[in-house]
């Protein structure tokens, strides 16, 4: 005989010890939803022919990128356990997605090893977009709160730029044909825009699905103008953002790649401006530097130093001009004595010496002729040694 | 270095920019007469007041092409 707690016990212990049991997927529709203020989630998973319930702790319904509904079709994944209060079995789920799921993931894999195969993910494909983007193609649904989202972070950061929305439903299977469509459309327009933002937000894997097709892939691949993807959640990855050139978590962070932020670009122009400043600032100093310096060597050449150096000069020639005129007044006081002593020859005096005499009357004249005195008068006669004073007698012949 | 004559309300700011960054490379590279020099400074300093003022003034243009693929759904 056991005790009810002792056979739940034994069969506790069953069930945890079965690998089946301890790792195990379902497939059912959700039914009975409990989200109670615990943040663990309840809810029974049905099939036509049976019911299991379950319980998602709250650590692992904060990881859930589905909203749960009743109705919903899931695949979950979790260990089968037995609540001992109770009594009940009941299934631990750790991991939940929408049915079909399963399969698409597998088809996701199977495309990214085909593209990938074709070269379309390749490194050396990638073209580096532009930093400051003038005009920013948006390829996105326009009532998304993507669109929003990416219109709130480009006005914020990047009011410069010019947004050319090219809009196309992003889930649904029309999607991606219209998302070439919209890619295709910007990159036919007379100014191309110099980068392309592709964005969609969050979803489950069906939902993000159009990112995932090979014709959107290509045609990104394809596409003349560098491609930015922000698809989902930081988790998602969709073959579209292996093609892009450039891969951001969500719309928001496409638009901040995408972007500089003004108070970059305002802080950069600030410091551009104070360089322009400094470097006329240092132009202007060293100009007036070399002013200096030129003025100085300007002032070794004015007149004044010239003036000064002329007069130097003139000095010198002064002493020379003295010293040549000395000597050559010398060499002409020579002369003069030779002059002088031919002048000499030619004096009066010499004549006298030579026993000549001058008459000369009273009032100086020279008497050259008998006609120029009368008898009586009186007359100086010059010797060379002296003076007589004579009278005339009587004169004897007139010419 | 030639100075461009557009004025700078006529360039966008990243022909402000770029033009700016060009002067200032050709003052801190290039000796240029002082005349050139004081021009090309002036230059300079219209170019970047012009580079201010866009960024204060600033307002995002956002133009919405035609949808071509019909049907467009939210998300």
């Amino acid at each position: 005989m056991l005790t009810v707690g002792e056979l739940t016990r034994y069969l506790r212990q069953l069930f945890e010890g079965d690998d089946i049991l301890a790792d195990v997927w379902v497939c059912g529709e959700i039914s009975n939803l409990s989200l109670p203020a615990s943040g663990h989630v309840y809810l029974t998973l049905k099939d036509n022919q049976a019911a299991l319930r379950c319980v998602i702790w709250k650590s692992i319904v904060q990881r859930l990128r589905v909203d749960l509904k009743n109705g919903q079709a899931v695949e979950v994944h979790g260990s089968i356990g037995i609540y001992e209060p109770s009594g009940n079995y009941q299934l631990y789920i750790d991991l939940l997605r929408p049915a079909g799921e399963g399969r698409l993931y597998q088809e996701y894999l199977r495309l990214k090893d085909q593209l990938e195969a074709e070269g379309l993910f390749a490194p050396e494909r990638k073209r580096p977009v532009p930093a400051a983007p003038q005009r920013i193609g948006l390829v996105t649904s326009p009532t998304g709160a993507a669109l929003q989202d990416m219109l709130n972070t480009l006005r914020r950061r990047y009011p410069l730029a010019q947004v050319i929305v090219s809009p196309c439903a992003v889930q649904g299977s029309e999607a991606p044909l219209e998302i070439v469509a919209a890619l295709h459309q910007l990159a036919a327009l007379p100014q191309l825009p110099d980068v392309i933002l592709a964005a969609r937000g969050g979803g489950s894997l069906e939902d993000l699905w159009a990112f995932n097709d090979a014709r959107v892939v290509r045609a990104i691949a394809a596409s003349p103008i560098p491609v930015i993807t922000g698809v989902g959640h930081e988790t998602d990855t969709t073959l579209a953002d292996y093609a892009a050139d450039l891969r951001a978590p969500t719309p928001t962070a496409a638009a901040v790649l995408a972007t500089p932020d003004v108070a970059d670009l305002s802080a950069s122009l600030r410091h551009l401006t104070r360089r322009l400043w400094e470097t006329i600032a240092g132009k202007l100093t060293t100009d007036r530097s070399r002013l200096t310096t030129m003025e100085r060597r300007l002032a070794r050449r004015s007149p004044g130093i010239r003036l000064r150096t002329d007069r130097q000069q003139l000095d010198t020639l002064n002493q020379r001009t003295v010293r040549i005129m000395g000597s050559r007044l010398q060499a002409r006081h020579l002369g003069l004595n030779a002059l002088r002593a031919r002048l000499e020859a030619l004096n009066p005096q010499a004549v006298l010496a030579r026993g000549y005499t001058i008459l000369t009357t009273p009032a100086g004249h020279i008497v050259r002729s008998p006609s120029d005195v009368v008898p009586g008068q009186h007359l100086s006669a010059r010797l060379a040694t002296g003076i007589l004073d004579l009278t005339v007698d009587h004169i004897v012949s007139e010419e | 270095m030639q100075l461009n004559p557009v004025p700078p309300e006529e360039l966008n700011y990243e022909q402000a920019l770029a033009e700016l960054e060009a002067i200032l490379e050709a003052l801190e590279g290039g000796q240029h007469p002082l005349e050139e020099t004081l021009a090309l400074f002036a230059r300079g300093q219209e170019l970047s007041l012009r580079c201010a003022a866009l960024l204060d003034q600033a307002e995002l243009r956002i133009e919405q092409l035609e949808s071509r693929g019909g049907n467009s759904s939210a998300a």
